[in-house]
């Protein structure tokens, strides 16, 4: 062995050192300006917008006077359509979820229907847009009312809801689906009794991520048509006659959240833009808290239960 | 022939000898019901693709009625609200591919890095806390990052370039690419993590590094995943409405230079969408044509993504 | 298929041939898909007596188990031919017209893996009561208890039943999983090795139960282990690549086999 081509060897060696040292800086940049973006975006937001933050923003309509406009219509209606959105994509989603992963025989109707939902999923939001105002307004005759945005966004989060579903009930595993079984149950005993309940943590987590995702939403209700400037609140769904519940709300015309925020953004005067600034930092209060729970709810089952 | 009964309970609820043992009608009855109900459950999600694609097709057909699809993918102009009617859908397609190439250079390589230093480099505390995090980014509403575009970003470039106007396609297109980073991030990531151990070893015994054995063996490797990533991410940003919409302006525009502004598909339909809409109106057919070239877009961009994450799964 | 039923079930001449049989397989093939998986097996399951299978793995042993409860009806491809006759009714339980839901509402399992439900003590043992429509509190407050003892697991669990049964160690969840299949008043009880998760010390507590057990069912054990197969069977069938090879009295057929491949597996030459 001669001393020279270990030396080379040695310099070469080093050389692959400096680049993996080099990588390892690049790497954290990299992930760096992801992360200082959000945090960017979230400081310039309440930086901005935090003087209109007062009690006052949260109780006030929307007005042509900056200073006194408010979220009150918006946030109010952002938590109806959600009540529609929960109402009817958490049970569609999760009886097409338990219908793919516990009942659904392995063949081309199957395939077509998974792959389907795969694709459901990569469809732009403003396409789920369009089908609601030619389905849901025009054809339906929903008009451009909560329930229309409610459905609108169901349709929207189904596929997030479908997926957590397969996932969460692909976690319990086969000999407690047979243990049912060997007790004299039948499929849907199984499934309501056991492989559900079990996974209802992880079928919560797919919900709030979707509804995180519904909240924020902006395209597919601009296309239904939704009015921008709303000062008025809708129907009470209590009243005070029998029989004490009104569905007139779901027929009434609304602004939410995201709406109200681009309706600000795109003023030109300054003064609005606070507003949306203000805006934005509920909205993405709202978001984020979502998205937090879901992920720690997610590491709490993930630490609790043990197959 | 009768066993001793250890208990009287017992007797209760044990058939009698002889029984049987026939199939309930009821109660099969009932299990078919709630598989039959559980079965539409999952074919609605068939029935929304369909619906989607008959609306797409059904409320733009009128259109092409009046203009020949010759005109539709020639025709260099989109004014199709103006006295002189053009339909060129090249011109909204243009802003759609300018500010898709502006995030995807953005998004693909910082998802890439990120997503080799986390799978390659990155301890599993570094791993698991950062991973979440950067989900968060993906889960901002999209009118948020638009106002960032537009009355963050925007004023920063132009104090760069300040002949910048006030609506452009190069702050959404940045803007629109730190968005679709996690996208691209966590499915590469996946892939490059599913690559088997041994492999990593074979490369790790003949001397090489980290970073070597990441891109020579690992990054090859998980390429259909990778490549299935990259297609996420075009098909997430070319879908993307509001950051476009607020900050690249909504007037059709047929450039690719992406300091100019222009409208992209999903724009168009936002900002015939913000005026008044009657059913049979010229603007409502135009927002369904736009709308079913965006679908295709997305489904060639889905289909692709889909066999490419198949065939990566096939393989190991 | 009901009448078909009631023909198969009134047939002349098929009286057991002994008046101490539970059930017997008859010309029993099985196949996963393609292959085959069970031979032409025929084999008698005695009433208050335990009844061993051994073999090497993938002899077909847990296959044949799972026969008796019709647990293979769950998964796609599988196919079953001849009959297991279930006494005293003297039915054929893998005919099509039977339900195998009835079929497992009288003969229970024990699994190799305790699995327990993630539910409380009490909801695991009432379990196979609720899925029969018995809702009547105090029926099953005795059953269970009945079935806890039965298990020899009360006096440990009778404060806490509704504590989590995910909290209990292995071997108490496998008594648990036992109680719960004891609840039901299966007339079979199939258990599926059920020590091979244990320690030695819940193993010889299982063992004992067992014993116990035979005085009011009977019990159809697979297992690993010969020894065990030595200690507490009655009569015991060596299975090989689907195929019963020997069937005889377990003190029989562990010091005196008849057959050659048989003393080679015993005395550990092969599997």
């Amino acid at each position: 062995m001669t001393p020279a081509p270990t030396a080379d060897l040695r310099k070469l060696i080093a050389r692959h050192r400096l680049w993996e040292r080099v990588f390892t800086i690049v790497g954290l940049i990299a992930l760096l300006i992801g992360l200082l973006v959000l945090l960017g975006l979230f400081t310039q937001l309440a930086v901005t917008g935090a003087p209109r933050l007062t009690p006052e923003f949260f109780t006030s309509f929307p007005s042509r006077i900056a200073e006194k406009a408010g979220i009150l219509s918006a946030w109010v209606g952002s938590l109806l359509v959600m009540l529609v959105t929960a109402c009817s994509a958490i049970p569609l989603g999760v009886a097409a979820g338990v219908y793919l992963e516990e009942y659904a025989p392995k063949n081309w109707l199957t395939a077509i229907i998974e792959i389907n939902v795969m694709n459901l999923a990569g469809v732009p939001s403003i396409i789920y847009g369009l089908l609601a105002l030619g389905l849901f307004v025009y054809q339906f005759g929903f008009g451009q009312s909560i329930l229309s945005a409610g459905l609108t966004l169901a349709l929207l989060i189904l596929p997030i809801v479908i997926v957590a579903t397969r996932e969460a009930l692909r976690a319990v595993p086969g000999i407690i689906r047979e243990a049912a079984y060997a007790l004299g149950a039948t499929r849907w005993q199984m499934v309501s009794h056991h492989v559900v309940p079990y996974s209802a943590g992880g079928i919560l987590t797919g919900v709030i991520i979707g509804l995180s995702r519904a909240i924020g939403e902006t395209a597919p209700i601009i296309t239904i048509g939704a009015l921008t400037f709303i000062a008025f609140l809708p129907t009470p769904p209590v009243t005070g006659e029998f029989p004490f519940l009104s569905f007139q709300w779901l027929k009434d015309p609304f602004t939410v959240l995201p709406i109200q925020m681009f309706n600000w953004t795109s003023r030109p005067e300054e003064a609005f833009q606070l507003n949306a600034a203000a805006a934005g930092v509920v909205l993405l209060v709202m978001t984020l808290a979502m998205n937090a729970l879901a992920i720690w709810l997610r590491y709490r089952i993930r630490r609790k239960i043990k197959w | 022939m009768t066993k001793p009964m250890t208990t009287d309970v017992n007797a209760t609820n044990r058939p009698a000898a002889g029984h049987r043992l026939v199939r309930r009608r009821g109660r099969q009855l009932r299990e078919r019901f709630i598989e039959g109900l559980l079965f539409l459950a999952a074919a609605s999600s068939v029935a929304i693709t369909f619906a989607i694609v008959a609306i797409l097709v059904s409320e733009s057909l009128p259109l092409f009625k009046e203009v020949s699809l010759l005109d539709f993918l020639t025709d260099r102009q989109w004014t199709p609200l103006f006295d002189d009617a053009h339909f060129g859908i090249m011109t909204l397609i243009a802003g759609t591919a300018t500010t898709t190439a502006v995030a995807l250079l953005v998004a693909i390589p910082l998802g890439t890095v990120i997503a080799i230093y986390l799978s390659e480099f990155a301890s599993h505390r570094l791993r698991e806390t950062v991973k979440p995090i950067l989900e968060l980014l993906g889960a901002v509403p999209t009118v948020v990052f638009g106002y960032f575009a537009l009355l963050v970003v925007t004023p920063l470039l132009q104090k760069i370039y300040p002949d910048l106007p006030g609506f452009n396609m190069l702050s959404a297109g940045l803007v629109m690419g730190v968005m679709i980073i996690p996208y691209v991030s966590s499915v590469s990531e996946d892939a490059m993590r599913a690559v088997p151990m041994h492999l990593r070893e074979g490369s790790y015994a003949m001397g090489a590094t980290r970073l070597q054995t990441a891109i020579r063996v690992v990054m090859p490797a998980a390429f259909s995943g990778l490549a299935a990533a990259y297609i996420l991410g075009i098909s997430r940003a070319v879908g993307e409405t509001m950051i476009v919409a607020i900050a690249a302006g909504m007037q059709p525009n047929f450039t690719l230079n992406p300091l100019e502004p222009a409208a992209t598909i999903s724009a168009f339909i936002v900002q015939v969408c913000l005026g008044d809409l009657p059913h049979d109106s010229l603007g409502y057919k135009t927002i369904f044509a736009a709308g079913l070239t965006l679908m295709l877009f997305t489904l060639v961009f889905n289909i692709l993504g889909y066999w490419l994450r198949k065939r990566f799964r096939e393989i190991y | 298929m009901v009448e078909l039923a009631t023909n198969i079930f009134d047939a002349p001449g098929s009286e057991p041939a002994t008046a101490a049989l539970k059930a017997e397989s008859r010309h029993l093939n099985f196949h996963y898909g393609a292959f085959h998986a069970l031979k032409d097996i025929s084999l008698p399951v005695h009433d208050h007596s335990i009844t061993a299978l051994i073999g090497p793995s993938g002899c077909g042993k847990s296959t044949f188990l799972r026969c008796f409860n019709r647990m293979h009806d769950l998964y796609p491809g599988n196919r079953y031919q001849g009959e297991i006759v279930l006494y005293p009714d003297n039915v054929d339980i893998l005919a099509p017209s039977v339900d195998p839901i009835e079929v497992r509402m009288r003969i229970s399992m024990v699994f190799q893996k305790p699995n327990p439900f993630p539910k409380s003590i009490f909801e695991n043992v009432a379990y196979g009561l609720k899925v029969r429509g018995i809702t009547q509190r105090d029926l099953v407050e005795t059953k269970v208890e009945q079935a806890l003892r039965g298990a020899a697991l009360w006096n440990e669990v009778k404060d806490r039943l509704n504590e989590l049964a995910g909290n209990l160690s292995g071997g108490q969840q496998q008594r648990l999983c036992i109680a719960r299949a004891l609840a039901i008043d299966p007339e079979l009880i199939l258990f599926d090795e059920p020590t091979s998760a244990l320690d030695p010390i819940a193993t010889a507590s299982i063992e004992e139960l067992m014993l116990e057990l035979k005085e009011q069912v009977a019990i159809l054990i697979v297992t690993h282990n010969m020894q065990q197969a030595a200690r507490v069977s009655d009569h015991t069938a060596f299975l090989y690549m689907g195929e019963v090879i020997e069937f005889n009295d377990t003190k029989k057929l562990f010091t005196m086999p008849d057959k050659k491949q048989t003393e080679d597996y015993i005395t550990g030459r092969f599997g």
